[in-house]
């Protein structure tokens, strides 16, 4: 029998995968929008495991807008990278330092 | 063993694996295939969850729309991956640690001896005619109706703004500009010209 526990350690062994993803890959943008995707998936995990151990379809419904922003943000950061890319022609994290921050 | 437990620990190996090979693998596109076959096996576990509706949507959205998006992305710029592996060693140990420091602390909270999880009694099954996306529509455009439109909002939002960062004007290129022609006028294009008529014999010689 699957116990409530089952899904949420899966979960967080997925967020500290896509966390260590993001120590070990700084100077790649790609593969850091990967790992927030990664991110975001796990806590989906949560969200629709709790929904059906609380037999509550909130839970669903907000896995739902969690999907929406996600995507959201996929589409503008992508966008972003091609603008970046466009006019550095390098996506290293490291060259991206023109606000002298 | 339960079967469910089976298959509940057969695609939790394969989504772990597939998202450690999303952060190690050199090549990004490899990188986005692999995370591809992370939400599939993802889809696999929301449909243990009877979270039917979710488990298509995330195969629809991500695998089809938003991972492809990666792949174009990725194919169509041209990088240069020997600079963007270079702090790979060098971060490989705090990335790590900090990783499993998390791990293991979330480990020991949801833990099933010390968060209290076992109150949460397995539910029992719905029934054969319960339509999990019959419902969670129903609760969607009554409950959540504005919630629902505000979602709308922003994938508008990120349409206009995906495309405004994108489009540009190349100087180079030819276009026709449609306003230009539509307001032309017959004096811009046409001239007359009046000259004298000249009898064939003249023209010869």
């Amino acid at each position: 029998m699957i116990t409530l526990s089952h899904f949420l350690i899966l979960s967080a062994i997925l967020f500290c995968i896509s966390m260590a993803g993001i120590f070990i890959n700084r100077k790649n943008i790609i593969i850091l929008l990967m790992a927030i995707e990664l991110m975001l998936l796990a806590v989906n995990i949560n969200f629709v495991a709790f929904s059906y151990y609380l037999n509550d379809l909130a839970g669903q419904v907000f896995v739902f807008f969690i999907l929406t922003v996600a995507a959201a943000e996929a589409a503008i950061g992508l966008a972003i990278l091609v603008v970046l890319f466009r006019n550095k022609r390098t996506i290293n994290v490291d060259s991206l330092d023109s606000l002298k921050g | 063993m339960a079967f469910e437990l089976i298959i509940f620990y057969i695609f939790s190996t394969i989504l772990v694996g597939s998202a450690l090979a999303v952060i190690t693998v050199r090549n990004p596109i490899y990188a986005a295939l692999f995370l591809v076959l992370a939400f599939f096996t993802c889809a696999g576990v929301w449909l243990l969850l009877e979270a039917e509706f979710l488990a298509i949507t995330l195969v629809l959205v991500y695998v089809g729309a938003v991972m492809v998006l990666f792949l174009f992305v990725v194919m169509m710029l041209d990088i240069n991956l020997a600079p963007l592996k270079e702090g790979f060693i060098r971060f490989l140990p705090v990335g790590v640690a900090v990783g499993v420091i998390i791990l293991i602390q979330m480990a020991m909270i949801l833990g099933p001896e010390n968060f209290g999880l076992e109150k949460f009694a397995m539910p029992v099954g719905q029934g054969e005619d319960y339509s999990n996306t019959k419902a969670l529509g129903r609760i969607l455009y009554t409950t959540y109706v504005y919630p629902f439109e505000i979602a709308a909002v922003i994938l508008l939002v990120a349409i206009i703004a995906a495309i405004s960062l994108t489009l540009r004007k190349r100087p180079d290129s030819k276009k026709q500009n449609v306003a230009d022609q539509v307001k032309v006028r017959r004096e811009d294009r046409v001239r007359l010209v009046k000259m004298p008529a000249t009898k064939k014999d003249e023209v010869q010689s």
